[in-house]
């Protein structure tokens, strides 16, 4: 099977394209270039099905038809985009009225967790055991005793 | 037996009702299962033990060999009338140990009916894979019942121990039992008991794995830890799973493998050493506690050091011994809890230095503590005193048995000096909960039913029971002991075999364990002095200070790795994609075949939109990025179209227009620039990796193209596509036929979506709190166009005047374009965006009341609606007898209008419809609607400086 080398080209440069903007941090770069990148992808499913052909309905024509898999694959697909998308510009919108910009920012608590790395803590969430209290049902009786040794007097 | 254990199952989940009706009485319906479930096995039992097991073979995955078996024989019978006819008395005895109206009891009584469910199905089990299930059911459900109380932190971290380390001996189990199935080909127990693997390095390292697990559950050394703590759990809790239950799983294992396994090398020196260990130290821990609960904790750890190290000496004598040890155990320490509960209901405290007085006032309680009690020191006429004398009895044999007499005598001192300890708790057990003290107040208990006191009475009574029965019980226990070879003597219970060693050891374990506790002051002090002086190894700080390097090793590790850059992670990610995949792809590249192009058409197309993908990247206006976005997006639907896929194109162009529309309804509120950034390194870097990654993936396409040698597998969809499908549009017939779980998939993730813009934008989880009620507007000037009251300068009269005129035709035509979609190109996706552009045109005519009049439904009803259609309508082939998703093609002749030839998927269609349908209007309502309305609130609030903005 021979390769269409411009349905190639659009792939390659709109995944470029579309790479180099989700690189950016603006919410609304990333979302352009996720639409661009799954355009493109879009395309790539073309382009390895095969050859262009008659559409895939019965009856309408004689000549060879397209391949419907790709097609209704990449047709789940270009729906999905649209909610994924219409998700993160509300992500957008959100940011922009929470921060005044759309900018997506370094994570805070990752940036906890490495400062407590450089100083050699545990995690917040460590149960860090305390002798001083005792497992108990706590519901008839409120025997808090300590397991001390018995000592003479 | 599966119906038994299930059983189990569906009462605990009915219990929360039970609860309801009954309040803590429901405990005694409850324990009717348990109850049951003993009378039913009673027959099987007896069966068994005469040498008559029953087996229970239900298949369950076929397909990975994965079957549910059951048996009752000799061993799993006896230990499993232990397991229910304990549990059915414990759960009797919660419907007072609970006060009235407990707000918790309803998940308690659930979850202890399940575990007791648990255990059953775990004893019985006769495959290695459902032994496991059941043991890790029991595991996780003791963490809920150690975790009864959860506001005490001790009580939570108590939970977790038990839970860490008897998953950690499961798992290592699985792994073992894995090993067995493996080695002897067959996951069956009694199979490969009946012929087991032959003995090499693969077998040891499995029963190696599957004695971690039956010691961490039966809380050995090094695991005993977890054991003492457990005692969070309610005193009914510890008085079922960690005297009765969950403890003896290990046992039992061990037991159940010892006849053909005890051989294997390591068995005994790890089992009798660690077991004797672990019986001295606990007998050591218990004389020092205070708490009588806590004191009975540490006996149990002591008690199963006994029992394994009895169970795993491997000889007939032994196995004899340490199965009616099991039961006595079972019946002794049960008792002793439940005896524990009452005075801690009745008096409040289980410090024994409090209690006091108690003879007087309890004399029936305080005999079952003494019949108990004396037969866990094996006083006689009591099952304890005669399954230790059967003890004492097989390891006096036990070194001529083996051909070891110096390991034999040690295990047998070792022993001896266990069961003294063991006299001693138990006479401080007694002492210190009845005993009248000098100076301390005596309790005056709170009355309760008889009935409460009188459960562990009848536990006790069976103590004494089975110990004057030990004749009658002899044969019935030996049936499992006879798997083993014959040994120096023929074990049996009886209250007198003569002047034997054995009774010589239980007068010299009686008389020092009396003198020990006559003397504990002094032993204490003793113990005290060795105890601070000598650094010996703790186990428990041992794993809190793996615990603690595990988290530290965690906070490094993520320290490390996660830098929390968006960027960085996806630079990451991408960079791997072409190097990782990108170096195959340069050792397997060949000079491709290629093709300029199918037509003309794609040429320019082409061209148009790689100049649009680069000007996207270069501009700095939102709004020109997302225009140049748009031409992309248009030339792809070209691109479709010349390649033969109409109704790829015609989504494409759909979904392209309301995306547009969505980016402009968001960016009016942003910023029209983006923020201003250095031309620096980093974007080359950017520009670098999309470079690479565009490359990368026209390489994958060249190859991929030129690589294909297979006959596509939709070659051959055209004929069942119309003849099984229905529909002549192949595409449409593969989304709703073919591939329909797949757009089902994708159906739940556009829900999802649709859900989280409107919750971002609204701010609320549930949509029923939404406070917007959608409500249709009259206008008041009945003239107008529309009934729109957008301010004059923002209104088009032509534009209102188009919407008016086509919408209704739009939506009859979005309609028409679902139903034809089988047959020609369209279908509920295309048919469910043109509608929702209908919609989109209305609210952009006349503002949001607008949108409100053409639909006045809120869009969750129209998505659930859709989901729900789908759903339905990929059931219903299965009432007309044929697979879920099918399409059935029913022909229906009408008068008249001629012949109706419809095909269920068109029900399909629908839902794909109304979902579609339902994501725009959510979109339409959160992006349009709903930003208008905060905007007209800040414009308020900004001529209004006291009102609250909503953000």
């Amino acid at each position: 099977m021979t390769a269409n080398l411009m349905l190639i080209a659009v792939v390659g440069v709109m995944v470029g394209a579309g790479v180099t903007l989700v690189l950016e941090r603006s919410l609304t770069r990333i979302l352009v270039g996720f639409v661009l990148i799954g355009n493109g992808l879009n395309v790539l499913f073309l382009v390895v099905s095969g050859p262009a052909g008659a559409a895939p309905i019965l009856g309408l024509s004689g000549d060879p038809m397209a391949d419907p898999l790709p097609q209704a694959m990449a047709l789940t697909a270009i729906v999905i985009t649209l909610g994924t998308t219409a998700f993160g510009l509300a992500l957008a919108y959100r940011a922009w009225q929470l921060t005044g910009t759309d900018d997506v920012q370094d994570d805070l608590e990752d940036d906890l967790i490495r400062r407590r790395a450089e100083r050699d803590e545990v995690s917040a969430t460590f149960d860090e055991v305390d002798d001083t209290e005792l497992p108990d049902e706590g519901y008839a009786g409120d025997a808090t005793l300590a397991p001390e040794d018995e000592v003479p007097a | 037996m599966v119906f038994l254990v299930a059983l189990h199952f569906l009462v605990a989940a009915t219990s929360p009702v039970l609860v309801r009706m009954l309040d803590r009485r429901a405990f005694l319906v409850l324990a009717l299962v348990p109850a049951a479930s003993f009378v039913w096995l009673l027959g099987p039992v007896a069966r068994a033990t005469e040498g008559d097991p029953t087996y229970e073979h239900v298949t369950w995955i076929p397909q990975i060999g994965l079957d549910v078996d059951f048996a009752v024989n000799a061993l799993s019978g006896i230990v499993a009338l232990l397991v229910t006819g304990v549990g059915a008395l414990v759960l009797i005895y919660c419907t007072w140990y609970f006060r009235p109206n407990d707000p918790e009891i309803w998940r308690f009584s659930g979850v202890l009916t399940g575990f007791a469910g648990a255990m059953l199905g775990l004893v019985l089990a006769d495959n290695v894979y459902v032994l496991y299930v059941f043991w890790e059911l029991t595991t996780v459900l003791s963490f809920l019942l150690i975790g009864h109380n959860p506001e005490r932190r001790a009580n939570r971290r108590a939970a977790l121990n038990a839970l860490i380390v008897t998953t950690f001996g499961g798992l290592a189990m699985l792994v073992g039992l894995v090993g067995l199935h493996l080695a002897s080909d067959t996951p069956r127990l009694s199979a490969i008991l009946a012929d087991p693997p032959a003995a090499g390095p693969a077998v040891t390292a499995s029963i190696a794995l599957v004695l971690v697990g039956a010691l961490s559950k039966s809380a050995l050394l090094p695991f005993h830890f977890w054991l003492p703590g457990a005692m969070a759990a309610p005193t009914p809790v510890s008085a079922y799973l960690h005297a009765a239950a969950m403890v003896k799983a290990g046992v039992y294992l061990v037991a159940l493998l010892a006849p053909v396994f005890a051989d294997t090398p390591g068995w005994r020196p790890v089992l009798v050493g660690l077991g004797i260990a672990t019986m001295i130290l606990g007998g050591l821990r218990a004389l020092r506690q205070y708490d009588v609960k806590l004191l009975l904790a540490y006996g149990t750890v002591s008690q199963l050091g006994f029992l394994v190290a009895v169970v795993g000496a491997g000889t007939r004598s032994a196995a004899f011994a340490g199965l009616a040890l099991l039961c006595a155990h079972g019946l002794f320490k049960s008792a002793l809890f439940l005896v524990v509960g009452v005075i801690d209901r009745s008096v409040g405290t289980r410090d024994l230095r409090e209690l006091s007085g108690l003879r007087a006032a309890r004399p029936g309680l305080f005999v079952t503590t003494v019949v108990a009690a004396a037969s866990m020191a094996g006083l006689p006429v009591l099952f304890g005193f005669t399954a230790k004398e059967a003890a004492f009895a097989a390891f006096v044999d036990l070194g001529h048995d083996l051909g070891h007499p110096g390991w034999g005598l040690a295990a047998l001192v070792g022993t001896v000096v266990g069961s003294i300890l063991t006299v001693a708790y138990s006479a401080r057990f007694v002492w210190g909960t009845f005993a009248d003290k000098k100076g301390v107040e005596p309790c005056t208990p709170r009355d309760f039913s008889p009935w409460f006191a009188g459960v562990p009475g009848i536990l006790a009574a069976c103590s004494l029971a089975a110990g004057l029965a030990g004749p009658l019980l002899t044969p019935r226990i030996a049936t499992y002991a006879d798997q083993f070879p014959e040994g120096s003597h023929e074990a049996l219970l009886t209250l007198w075999h003569g002047f034997t060693p054995a009774l010589w050891l239980s007068v010299v374990a009686v008389v020092a364990g009396v003198a020990l506790y006559a003397g504990r002051h002094p032993v204490a002090a003793a113990q005290h002095a060795v105890a601070d002086r000598l650094p010996l190894p703790d186990a428990e700080r041992a794993y809190q200070a793996v615990m603690r390097g595990v988290d530290r090793l965690a906070v490094e590790v993520t320290g490390r790795t996660q830098r929390g850059s968006l960027p960085v992670y996806l630079g990451i990610i991408l960079v791997t994609l072409v190097l990782v995949p990108g170096s195959a792809l340069v050792r397997a590249w060949q000079t491709p075949d290629v093709r300029i192009a199918d037509n003309p058409l794609q040429v320019v197309t082409g061209l148009i939109m790689i100049a649009a993908a680069i000007l996207t990247v270069r501009s700095r206006r939102r709004l020109r990025a997302v225009l140049l976005l748009g031409v992309t997006g248009y030339g792809t639907s070209i691109l479709f179209v010349a390649h033969g896929a109409p109704d790829l194109a015609l989504t494409q162009v759909l979904v392209e227009t309301f995306l547009l529309v969505t980016f402009v309804l968001v960016l009016r509120r942003l910023p029209p620039f983006f923020s201003d950034r250095p031309f620096n390194i980093a974007r080359w870097v950017r520009v670098g990796v999309g470079t690479a990654t565009g490359l990368a993936v026209a390489g994958f396409a060249f190859v991929a193209t030129n690589a294909r040698t297979a006959t596509p597998i939709s070659a051959g969809w055209a004929k069942p596509a119309y003849e099984y499908g229905g529909g002549k549009n192949i595409v449409n017939v593969a989304l709703v036929d073919i591939r329909a779980w797949d757009t089902i998939g994708e159906l739940s993730v556009l829900v999802v979506a649709a859900t989280g813009i409107a919750s971002l934008i609204f701010l609320l989880t549930d949509r029923s709190m939404r406070q917007v009620r959608v409500r249709r507007v009259v206008s008041e000037d009945s003239n107008a166009w529309l009934a729109a009251n957008l301010h004059d300068q923002r209104r088009s009269i032509v534009f209102e005047i188009i919407t008016r005129l086509i919408f209704h035709t739009v939506v009859v035509f979005s309609i028409f374009l679902m139903i034809s979609g089988h047959n020609s190109p369209g279908g509920g996706f295309a048919g469910g965006l043109i509608a929702g552009l209908a919609l989109m045109i209305r609210y952009l005519a006349g503002g949001r009341e607008e949108l409100d009049n053409a639909a006045p439904v809120d869009a969750g009803v129209v998505l659930g609606l859709g989901l729900a259609v789908a759903a339905l309508s990929g059931l219903l082939p299965t009432l007309l007898g044929g697979g879920v998703l099918q399409s059935a093609i029913i022909d229906i002749a009408i008068p008249v209008l001629g012949e109706l030839h419809l095909v269920t998927s068109v029900f399909f269609d629908i839902g794909v419809y109304l979902v579609v349908v339902g994501l725009a209007l959510d979109v339409l309502r959160s992006l349009g609607s709903g930003i208008d309305a905060q905007m007209e609130d800040e414009d308020a609030a900004a001529e209004d400086p006291n009102r609250e903005v909503m953000t």
